[in-house]
């Protein structure tokens, strides 16, 4: 535990503390404009684009980019590859803190955000592709609540809660790689309605396989990405194992990357192929669709590659930076750039400045409870009262 | 049941595959502790 | 084990989900939609762009003034679109062949299978028996994934309203129509642009005129399989491609673009679990055997060093017994030696 006096005492106003506080101030001045003065007040929606940066990035990158928690703990406890334990419970971390930071987000998009639990408790819309979204989405939080105890319970001294929630680690891990398939695969399935209104460079009955695939990717890059910079931050918290392991995880998470890569880019090219989309290829969507594909993909997938054959440490982590930036340039293009494709430029869609900054008010939230979270709770080191290992 | 329309055919057919599926789930994960039990005991 | 093993095992899960989603899951029934629905026939030919059918609409719909008068045409030269405030608009088309201009009214289609009931995850829109496809907004939740899924592009959000927003669309006058009378814009029609009856009798009217004036009429009956079939149909002189209606929106009812995806998520909630396990057991099974493998290969290599010690062992008491015997025997001999000697001096 912390003592209060101390944190106090030292200086509050840390250049850190100090740009969050000034984002967390806009924020909370953007909330009370979106409550007062409706969505209008605050974003450039309209009722031809309905879905916007919000959607875009706060629910769709973001679900997409807190994969890593599934993939780590798959890896560790499904598929037994031990050394990567250390990389488990900040994975776990972020996927708790990113579904949280999209639930937050939804609150100020949707309309009646209190009414966000009607299609469970009221009347439940179960033809629709959102119904499964909002039902696996809310049940992986809570997986991923209860995964993310046993770090709250050793630092608040609770053995029993955690010995419990320990036990359960193989049922939470199966149930969350379940539901991550489900809600990762179908955040793109949501798409699928609307044929008329994306381009078929992206439009594809295999939509909900894309998103999928490229979850697993952006959830093992996330993991190197970050596990970087906390690295780079917060290296006075990282205990022996975690300093030793952590070579392993960024070799081991940039070989599969680069594998899963190769085949990503293979369904890619077979959704062109079954839909004949060829002839689009030579548009100016498709001078976009070939950035995306060779520059987000085929490129990472090379670099890591090289990367793990030359131990090349350095070249994964910047490969992992870039690949999770292709992450938000894909999602970004099926939710914001290939969607309305049709319609005259008058009619699309640019975030307004107040959008783009209550997205960064909900990251640096984030940003914020992570950097709490790690400095005081056993995420990057294991409690010496817990030495017996969680399994 | 009569359905006229394929909206109301797919909500009444999804509306018991959701249901079954929360029943499958916890069933698998009590069927697989009920099988695995032994392997514990003979281990000790 | 391999890291590129796991990838892998996940595209072979992925690939497991694809062949299970691609195309299947749309079920081989077929649905007719509620007999004796009631449907709205819009002549394109015979509308004169008077927007009575706008002022009709606001009249009975309660909806608030217009900023622009209704009687004010010059807000024709501009393509308008449905919004919060009004749930028809009327549209002027100069196509380069035709000398006049054309008018269209636009508004919701209320399709036999909608895109937005199928995509509302709290059913807050409803098919009704007579045709009209209704909002409950005591329901909604203001997410506006029902303005995505529309192929016609027609609800509209309330983007102004902070705590009570709600969609916007034609009801079909769904309460006047199930008093007896005609949906607000019918009625305020001057010409015949707009009837009213059952959509089957209104194909057949649609039909007829074809028929009847085939130089008139553009050979297709809009709204009669688009999407699966709507309750407004459309005649046109000119190709409806003109007139900023969709020719390509296929015949696929809304529904069965989604009912593949959702098909599979049983599938993976019943085999998921599986084979996790298995892959779980698998890599656990695997995990022992290396474990025990390499506990036998320590205790033969123990085994081993233990024998051949205890080989040493024993070879070295042997050696040093022989010794010791050869020692004795040398110093017996000796002691025999001398004593022969001695015996020999004396």
């Amino acid at each position: 535990m912390f003592k209060l006096k101390e944190v106090l005492n030292r200086s509050l106003l840390t250049p850190f503390n100090i740009i969050a506080g000034i984002i967390i101030l806009i924020g909370l001045i953007i909330t009370a404009l979106r409550f007062s003065g409706g969505l209008a007040a605050v974003t450039n929606l309209s009722d031809y684009n309905p879905w916007g940066l919000w959607i875009g990035f706060d629910l769709l990158c973001g679900v997409a980019l807190a994969a890593g928690g599934y993939v780590t703990s798959a890896a560790v406890y499904i598929f037994g590859i031990k050394k990567y334990h250390s990389a488990v419970r900040p994975a776990i971390l972020t996927g708790f803190l990113g579904y949280s930071l999209v639930v937050l987000a939804l609150s100020y998009d949707v309309g009646r955000p209190w009414r966000l639990p009607y299609p469970f408790v009221v009347q439940a819309g179960t033809t629709s592709v959102l119904f499964e979204v909002g039902a696996c989405v809310l049940l992986y939080l809570v997986v991923l609540f209860i995964e993310f105890t046993p770090a709250a319970s050793e630092w608040l001294g609770l053995k029993r809660a955690r010995n419990l929630v320990v036990r359960l680690t193989m049922v939470l891990t199966i149930l969350g790689v379940i539901l991550s398939t489900l809600h990762q695969s179908s955040l793109g399935a949501l798409f699928l309605i609307a044929p008329s209104k994306l381009h078929p460079l992206w439009y594809s009955q295999y939509i909900p396989v894309f998103f999928f695939i490229s979850s697993i990717i952006a959830g093992l890059s996330m993991v190197i990405f970050e596990g970087s910079l906390t690295h780079r931050y917060f290296a006075e918290k990282m205990d022996e194992t975690h300093l030793r392991e952590k070579e392993d995880v960024v070799f081991g998470f940039g070989k599969a990357a680069s594998f899963v890569l190769a085949a990503y880019f293979a369904v890619k090219v077979f959704g062109i192929t079954m839909d004949d989309n060829w002839h689009y290829l030579s548009t100016g969507y498709g001078a976009w669709f070939l950035v995306e594909m060779l520059g987000f993909v085929a490129l990472p997938c090379l670099l890591y590659s090289l990367g793990v054959r030359e131990r090349n440490i350095k070249l994964i982590k910047w490969t992992a930076a870039w690949t999770v930036l292709g992450i938000v340039v894909n999602r970004f293009n099926v939710c914001l750039v290939a969607f309305n494709w049709h319609l005259p430029s008058s009619e699309r869609y640019f975030p307004s400045w107040m959008e783009i900054g209550l997205s960064l008010f909900i990251v640096t939230v984030g940003v914020a409870a992570f950097k709490f979270i790690v400095t005081y709770m056993p995420i990057l080191y294991e409690h010496p009262g817990y030495k017996t290992p969680h399994p | 049941m009569e359905f006229f329309t394929l909206q109301d055919f797919y909500t009444y057919t999804k509306g018991i595959a959701y249901i079954l599926i929360v029943v499958t789930l916890i069933g698998m994960a009590g069927f697989w502790l009920y099988l695995t039990d032994q392997d514990n005991d003979d281990r000790e | 084990m391999s890291v590129s093993r796991r990838g892998f095992l996940a595209w072979m899960g992925a690939a497991g989900l694809t062949a299970l989603s691609a195309r299947a899951g749309a079920t081989p029934r077929h649905f007719e939609g509620y007999p004796q629905s009631l449907c709205v026939l819009h002549d394109i030919t015979l509308c004169i762009g008077c927007r009575s059918c706008e002022a009709g609409c606001n009249k009975v719909n309660e909806l608030p003034a217009p900023a622009v008068p209704f009687t004010d045409l010059t807000v024709l030269d501009k393509k308008r679109r449905t919004n919060a405030k009004a749930y028809t608009v009327v549209n002027k088309f100069t196509p380069p062949q035709e000398g006049k201009p054309i008018y269209v009214k636009n508004q919701c289609n209320h399709c036999l299978e909608p895109a937005c009931a199928s995509a509302c995850f709290v059913r807050a829109f409803t098919k009704n028996k007579d045709g009209s496809v209704t909002y409950d907004a005591s329901v909604c939740v203001g997410c506006r994934y029902c303005m995505i899924a529309c192929p016609f592009e027609i609800p509209t959000y309330e983007y102004n309203e902070p705590l009570t927003p709600r969609i916007m669309k034609c009801t079909l006058c769904h309460p006047r129509i199930a008093k007896g009378l005609l949906p607000g814009c019918v009625e305020a029609c001057p010409t015949e642009a707009l009837s009213f009856g059952k959509r089957e009798d209104m194909i057949k009217l649609a039909r007829e005129r074809i028929n009847k004036y085939p130089g008139r009429y553009v050979d297709h009956i809009y709204g009669e399989h688009e999407m699966g079939g709507t309750n407004w149909l459309y005649l046109s002189g000119v190709p409806f491609r003109n007139l900023g209606m969709r020719e390509d929106l296929g015949v696929t009812p809304a529904p069965d673009l989604t009912s593949g995806a959702l098909a599979t998520v049983p599938m993976v909630a019943a085999l998921w679990p599986a084979l996790l396990t298995g892959i779980y057991a698998i890599s656990k099974r695997k995990e022992k055997l290396s474990t025990g493998d390499s506990q036998t290969a320590v205790a033969k290599a123990v085994a081993e060093a233990n024998t051949k010690a205890q080989a040493a062992l024993t070879a070295a008491v042997d050696k040093a017994k022989r010794e010791k015997e050869e020692a004795v025997q040398k110093a017996v001999k000796m002691a025999l030696e001398q004593s022969a000697k001695k015996t020999q001096a004396q």
